[in-house]
């Protein structure tokens, strides 16, 4: 069975994030590049499955030529093949991303296309709805469980009032969780293998779509300066007292 | 929030191993009020400390550095945290088999127990090691794994413990404000605290604190990778953090130890990446720690290749897995070595920068004992940041040697290696005739100095000068020296010596400000030219001078290029706070020339009207000739044991002086001769020693042989220890060996370089009565004699003329005989050449 | 008109979510001088009354036997059938994952943009909406450029309230015509969640991290929990080392919670898992460093090892209450 994961190159942020002066993009000066950990249980579970059935395991972004670190690193840690779909700009809005994606999987077959639930960014949280409506292919978002029955999937959600279990026939398209799997780490001879594999490059030429980024901003915090309540086991008359106050406790 | 006391005895930056280690050997040795702050949170602020491999190598090609790792260690077992794994670097190539044998060299002359194992050896310590690419390992047994956040936690405990200590971590300076040159308060987010030392032991962002107070730190952080790998099986069933010994992957410049269950892997090899002090993100902004940078795998993609080749059998399988990757930062500076001491702009700012994990206590020590003695145990001298000259403090410096030295943190280093970054900076005005004679340039404190010229290449053939066959011994080095040195010998050479340091002293207090800080009279007439060791307060060499008197209360003062800078910082240091002595760097403005050799006095003479007689310019006298339209000053004195004159010229007429002495010279044979025959042939035959080399903190005027025959009456720096020395037998002795015909197995003539151990006839160590080993401090040809010289420190059992010794020199011993104790000359031991 | 996606109760009222969507589209209507309509699936019931109070003036009620499942693909089609006829100068739903599903196959369907987890909506030229980045942490003004706007709000945006005068609410039954040769994923089993405190609605949460040290140290917060009447949460540490099932993790990529008290035991605060429980009304950090990015945004702290304060916490509750 062949399986593709799409993957953002999104950066590995600190406690505090810095803006670029204009305040339109993440300051990413200091910092590594990632993908979600959505992303990483997709890439782990398209690997497992082309193990397990003896398919491939293709990995996809969108974006610029930077990004294919983030393909070499799906592949250190086990896809077989990488694709990078040209985007118009650095970030590029969702229905752009859903356009080069769906385009390219014009060009390309596979039974099962993974995507994260929301990207760590930006979080659009719809690329992989847009794509499966797009390509007319059965979709559903919030899988932490991937079963696999001849030429048809099962695919189990966490709802809001219980579990799920979703079935559809192949091709499909699932967004996913992370806690579907335990991602692996990529190996050494991964690393090196990833290294040398090509990365294929597709440019549909897209335009842009309807929502623009104007500016970043902090969200405001309210910051109470810490009451400190003791230290070790002394605090526990304090902390039972604010407990009790709380009303949770007597 | 703690609140600041309003003042401090000293408030040290920074709360890193060296930082921590400063605070409690400061508080050991009775300083009380001492503050130490820190950006960051406890234990871990977020600096290289908290991210380093924190493994001890206890073996260094350098004295110092053995010396303050050495005492690292031992503090860090003393702190219970110290881990002794043992430890070993592989060679795979030949060329790094030779390394070893070097390095077991350097471990039988500094005393650490060292030896050199067979590939099946190095696998039978590291079972998974794979021993077919593996030609050779250095084993050391004491090679350890050390805890520095712990071992920082428990130091300031001792120091709080003391009633010494105040700790306010999370607390930013903001700035730093100096009165009158020195510090004078501490300004931070937390409050204002008036001190007057401040140590900065900030790691990579050193040069950003002390910028604050108007100095300068001159390093760069620069990246160093590592990677960990696991869960391996074999490492996690020893339950321990480490116990199998590190391995030194010493060929593609890397390292391997266990951590845990996981197999850490780190690199010097990759391309350098130098980081901007200013560039560091915050410890909220960045995603591990400020300094531990984001992975960049393309860097590190040969090194997991070589992991592979020699791990391949724990490495290779597909759930160990990459499990943390970091570009650290670490400090880089322009030599290497760490940046040490109150620094020459501003008093009472102490730098304790750009020193690793291994050496962080013993800095911790050294800059206490600094800080309360003037003179720490260990020769500070290598790492006081006052060497550097101005050129070496700026950032393209710093950037362009970091940039080239990055990648011989594990490389082969030739002990005459010379760099090829930022060259040039500094050129005397001969430079355009040395080049146009093929000069082979050496580098010192920037200045380019011909070490040898290729014009003189057919004095070789000339005086049959043997070339030396093995490469090694050859690298770095040209017959041509060997055949200058005769030529001057046979006739005359002139020789470029103005990277020296040259300042002018003037003023009402001039004799007395350096009657204080030099051994010999200074109050002798105008025109004497008198030479001098200049002393720390425990009596060791701080340096070795000339001084000119060129009027009552004018002195000029010569001192050696490397030694400048240090010498300026000392002096400027002592300066009376009256004004009475006004002390000038005149270095830039003279450009100086060496005439020496049989015929200098024929040459001399054919270019001045002025008497240059023995009766009218006798030696050790200094006067002002005329040559052609140049006015010069001429001393009379010599360094290479010649007949002949240091000629000092304004700088823009050099090339006149030049062509002058040049043209005349001609009909008697003059030829240029590089620093191979000033600084090592002709002065080894004449005993002469040379700083940093035979001269060092360490040892005093007695023990060096250059105790003056008389005591002056006036008080100086160091007298007591030199009074006292003088009056007891010296614990060693400054001898001078010769090597007679040292052929190695396969039969080549070998010449060691310095450095190596001076051993007993049956291979036994030798060290003095103070524990001091004896070593070669400097090797070199004696052309004239016929055969080549050490020069080493003996006790005086082992330094009796004639005694026959050992010297190991890369893993074979040859025999030497001790030729000369004291400093008597071998060659011309009365000095009738240059007298005259 | 503005449009809004009504998600139904288990007893057909709108949850909510759907209730702060609602107000949140009569203001916006109100400035842009339309009328409110909603969309929801199912029969009528109570809905029209209830909407009625909500300023609600037209009910559109989507009926397929395809939309029973509450699959996203078909409320999508159907919804953007809907919206292509009426065309809404806005259509808003909650920021639930069915709902934004559902408006991202309808968005794609009208070839649209969708700007999900919005705070605000700014008509204008173009229209403005300001959404939810990195968890939260980061706030973005975005242009929404559409002939119709789809947004999706996050929980907690405008505070819901009932209009005083009742509007009439006309309903309209509309049976969307779903492609039925369109291959979609078929609900074929849904098992309640068992009874009891969820991470979401309990009250307290007691959630441990790195500080907790191994899948044992993990008793004391059971117990505390316990006492307390809260749930026990982790970090992504926790999960990562197998201390704790995923289910159990707070953060950005496990459950945002708004608990009364978040007590964070051993946690050091990094974004990832800030995001998730930043909404809780306080915090009680327990924490060995007093400066850790949790202990200094927390309401209350305890600077120590978690394996020392808790024990005498629980020890000191049940001293006080006998037990």
């Amino acid at each position: 069975m062949d399986v593709l994961v799409c993957v953002k190159r999104v950066p590995a942020v600190g406690s505090e994030i810095l803006l670029t002066p204009d305040a339109t993009a993440i300051d990413t000066r200091h910092l590594g590049f990632t993908i979600g950990p959505h992303e990483e249980c997709a890439v782990e579970e398209a690997v497992r499955i082309a193990e397990r059935t003896g398919g491939s395991a293709g990995v996809l972004t969108v974006g610029p030529p930077e990004a294919d670190e983030q393909l070499r690193y799906a592949m250190s840690m086990g896809a077989d093949h990488a694709v990078r779909v040209d985007a118009p700009v650095a970030d590029p809005d969702p229905e752009t991303t859903a356009a080069a994606i769906t385009a390219a999987l014009r060009e390309l077959s596979y039974d099962l296309v993974l995507f994260g639930e929301a990207s760590a960014d930006a979080g659009h949280a719809q690329v992989g709805f847009r794509v499966a409506c797009a390509l007319r292919r059965p979709v559903v978002g919030g899988v932490k469980g991937i079963g696999l029955d001849g030429d048809r999937v099962s695919l189990r959600c966490e709802a809001p009032d219980g579990v799920e279990v979703h079935e559809a026939p192949l091709p499909a398209v699932a967004a996913v969780l992370e806690g579907l799997n335990l991602p692996r780490y990529p190996t050494i001879k991964g690393r090196l293998r990833a290294k040398k594999a090509t990365v294929r490059v597709i440019d549909p030429g897209l335009a842009t779509g309807g929502l623009r980024t104007l500016r970043l901003r902090h969200r405001p915090e309210a910051r109470a300066e810490t009451v400190v309540l003791g230290r070790g086991a002394a605090a526990a008359p304090a902390v039972v007292d604010v407990l009790a106050d709380l009303g949770m406790v007597r | 929030m703690s609140s600041l006391p309003d003042r401090a005895q000293v408030v040290v930056i920074g709360a890193g191993i060296v930082g921590n280690a400063v605070v409690h050997h400061l508080a050991r040795l009775g300083w009380r009020d001492i503050l130490l702050v820190d950006k960051g949170p406890l234990p871990d602020p977020g600096g290289s400390t908290g991210h380093a491999s924190n493994f001890a190598f206890p073996v260094d090609h350098s004295r110092e550095i053995t010396l303050l790792t050495g005492d690292s260690m031992r503090q860090y077992a003393e702190l219970g945290t110290l881990t002794t794994c043992g430890g070993i670097e592989v060679a795979r190539t030949p060329e790094r088999v030779q390394e070893l044998h070097r390095r077991m060299s350097s471990a039988r002359a500094w005393g650490i127990d060292a030896e050199l194992i067979s590939p099946a050896e190095v696998a039978e310590k590291v079972p998974f090691l794979d021993p077919s690419v593996v030609l050779a390992g250095f084993w050391t047994p004491s090679v350890a794994v050390v805890d520095p956040l712990r071992a920082g936690e428990l130091m300031r405990e001792r120091a709080v413990a003391a009633g010494a200590l105040t700790v306010s971590a999370m607390t930013e300076v903001l700035a730093i404000e100096t009165g009158r040159g020195r510090v004078r308060r501490v300004r931070t987010d937390r409050g204002d605290v008036d001190s007057e030392h401040v140590v900065v032991a900030c790691g990579v962002w050193s040069p950003r604190i002390a910028a604050l107070a108007g100095a300068t730190i001159p390093l760069t952080p620069a990246v160093h990778q590592m990677i960990d790998v696991g869960p391996i099986e074999e490492l996690a069933a020893t339950g321990r953090e480490i116990a199998f010994p590190i391995v030194r992957d010493m060929d593609p410049l890397m390292y391997e130890r266990q951590s845990g269950a996981d197999l850490e892997i780190g690199s010097y090899a990759h391309r350098p990446i130098l980081c901007d002090p200013d560039d560091i993100p915050s410890l909220a902004a960045a995603a591990l720690s400020p300094t531990q940078l984001p992975f960049t795998p393309d860097d590190f993609d040969p090194q997991m290749e070589a992991a592979l080749e020699l791990f391949g059998g724990i490495l290779d399988r597909p759930d160990a897995g990459i499990r943390h990757a970091i570009n650290g930062l670490l400090s880089l500076t322009p030599d290497g070595h760490p940046l040490l001491g109150e620094t020459p702009e501003v008093r009472g700012l102490w730098s304790a920068a750009a020193v690793w994990i291994k050496e962080g206590p013993g800095v911790g020590r050294l800059i206490a004992e600094w800080m309360t003695d003037g003179a720490p145990e260990i020769d500070p001298a290598a790492a006081d940041i006052a060497r550097l000259a101005p050129h070496e403090r700026t950032r393209a410096h710093v950037r362009a040697r970091a940039t080239e030295g990055f990648n011989k943190t594990y490389g082969i280093t030739h002990p005459r290696e010379q760099w090829s970054s930022d060259r040039g900076v500094r050129r005397s005005p001969f430079f355009p005739r040395e080049e146009a004679l093929g000069a082979e340039f050496f580098e010192v404190a920037g200045w380019e100095r011909p070490q040898w010229y290729r014009s003189n290449e057919h004095l070789v053939a000339e005086h049959g000068v043997a070339d030396r066959p093995h490469e090694w011994d050859a690298r770095w080095w040209s017959p041509i020296t060997n055949a200058e040195h005769l030529a001057m010998r046979r006739g005359v050479a002139m020789i470029d010596l103005s990277a020296f340091s040259q300042f002018d002293v003037r003023g009402p207090g001039a004799l007395g400000f350096l009657q204080h800080l030099t051994v010999a009279q200074m109050d002798r007439p105008v025109g004497r030219v008198v030479y001098t060791p200049v002393l720390g307060p425990d009596g060791g060499f701080r340096s070795d001078l000339t001084v000119v008197r060129l009027g009552d209360a004018h002195f000029r003062v010569v001192t050696g290029g490397s030694d400048g800078a240090r010498d300026l910082a000392w002096f400027t240091r002592h300066l009376p706070p009256d004004g009475s002595v006004a002390l000038t760097d005149v270095t830039s403005a003279v450009c100086t020339l060496g005439l020496w050799g049989p015929r200098a006095r024929d040459v001399l003479a054919a270019v001045t009207d002025d008497d240059v007689s023995d009766d009218a310019f006798p030696f050790a006298t200094a006067r002002w000739l005329t040559i052609g339209s140049v006015p010069v000053l001429a001393l009379r004195l010599s360094y290479v044991g010649e007949l002949g004159w240091e000629l000092h010229a304004a700088t823009e007429s050099g090339l006149r002086l030049w062509d002058a002495l040049a043209a005349a010279g001609e009909p008697h044979g003059l030829v240029p001769a590089g620093i191979g025959v000033y600084g090592t042939t002709a002065r080894m035959e004449k005993g002469y020693r040379l700083m940093g080399h035979e001269l060092d903190a360490e040892h005093g005027p007695v023990e060096a042989g250059l105790a003056l025959p008389g005591l002056k009456a006036q008080d100086f720096v160091g007298k007591a220890a030199y009074t006292k020395a003088r009056e007891g037998e010296p614990e060693a002795t400054l001898c001078t060996l010769r090597l007679d015909d040292a052929r190695d197995a396969s039969g080549l003539p070998r010449y060691p370089q310095g450095g190596e151990p001076v051993l007993t006839p049956d291979g036994g160590r030798i060290t003095d009565s103070r524990g001091r080993p004896s070593y070669v401090t400097s090797a070199g040809a004696a052309p004239s004699l016929g055969t080549h010289l050490l020069m080493a420190y003996l006790p005086p059992r082992h330094a009796g003329e004639g005694t026959g010794l050992l010297v190991e020199y890369l893993g074979e011993r040859y025999p030497v005989t001790v030729a000369r104790a004291g400093r008597t000359p071998l060659f011309d031991p009365d000095d009738t050449r240059m007298r005259g | 008109m503005v449009l809004t996606v009504i998600e139904r109760n288990g007893d057909g009222t709108p949850t909510a979510e759907s209730a702060e969507v609602l107000a949140a589209a009569r203001d916006l209507a109100e400035q842009l001088g339309e009328p409110v309509a909603a969309v929801a699936v199912g029969d009528a019931g109570d809905l029209p009354d209830d909407l009625a109070k909500r300023g609600v003036a037209q009910l559109h009620l989507l009926q397929h036997e395809l939309l029973a499942e509450g699959s996203p693909s078909c409320a999508g089609e159907a919804l953007a059938q809907l919206v292509a006829a009426q065309r809404p100068a806005a259509v808003l739903a909650p920021g639930t994952d069915r709902s934004t599903e559902a408006m991202a196959w309808a968005a794609a369907e009208l070839g649209v943009p969708l700007a999900t987890a919005c705070t605000e909506i700014r008509p204008g030229e173009p229209w403005e909406v300001t959404r939810e980045r990195s968890g939260g942490i980061l706030l973005e003004d975005a242009a929404l450029d559409a002939p119709i706007r789809l947004a999706t709000l996050r929980p907690g945006a405008p505070a819901p309230s009932e209009t005083a005068a009742a509007h009439e609410v006309t309903v309209h039954v509309v049976v969307p015509d779903l492609d039925t040769s369109v291959p979609r994923a078929r609900l074929v089993d849904r098992q309640p969640r068992a009874a009891g405190m969820t991470l979401t609605t309990a009250p307290v949460v007691v959630a441990g991290g790195r500080g907790v040290g191994s899948a044992e140290g993990y008793a004391v917060l059971e117990e505390l929990a316990g006492l307390v009447g809260g749930a026990v949460g982790c970090s992504r540490v926790a999960t990562n080392n197998g201390w704790r099932p995923h289910a159990d993790q707070v953060g950005l990529t496990g459950t945002r919670i708004s608990p009364e008290l978040y007590v964070a035991c051993g946690i050091s605060g990094a974004t990832q898992h800030w995001v998730g429980c930043m909404n809780a009304r306080s915090i009680l950090a327990v924490n060995t460093d007093p400066e850790a990015p949790m202990v200094t945004r927390a309401t209350w702290a305890v600077i120590g090892d978690v394996h020392e304060v808790l024990p005498a916490v629980i020890t000191e509750i049940r001293r006080r209450s006998g037990r």
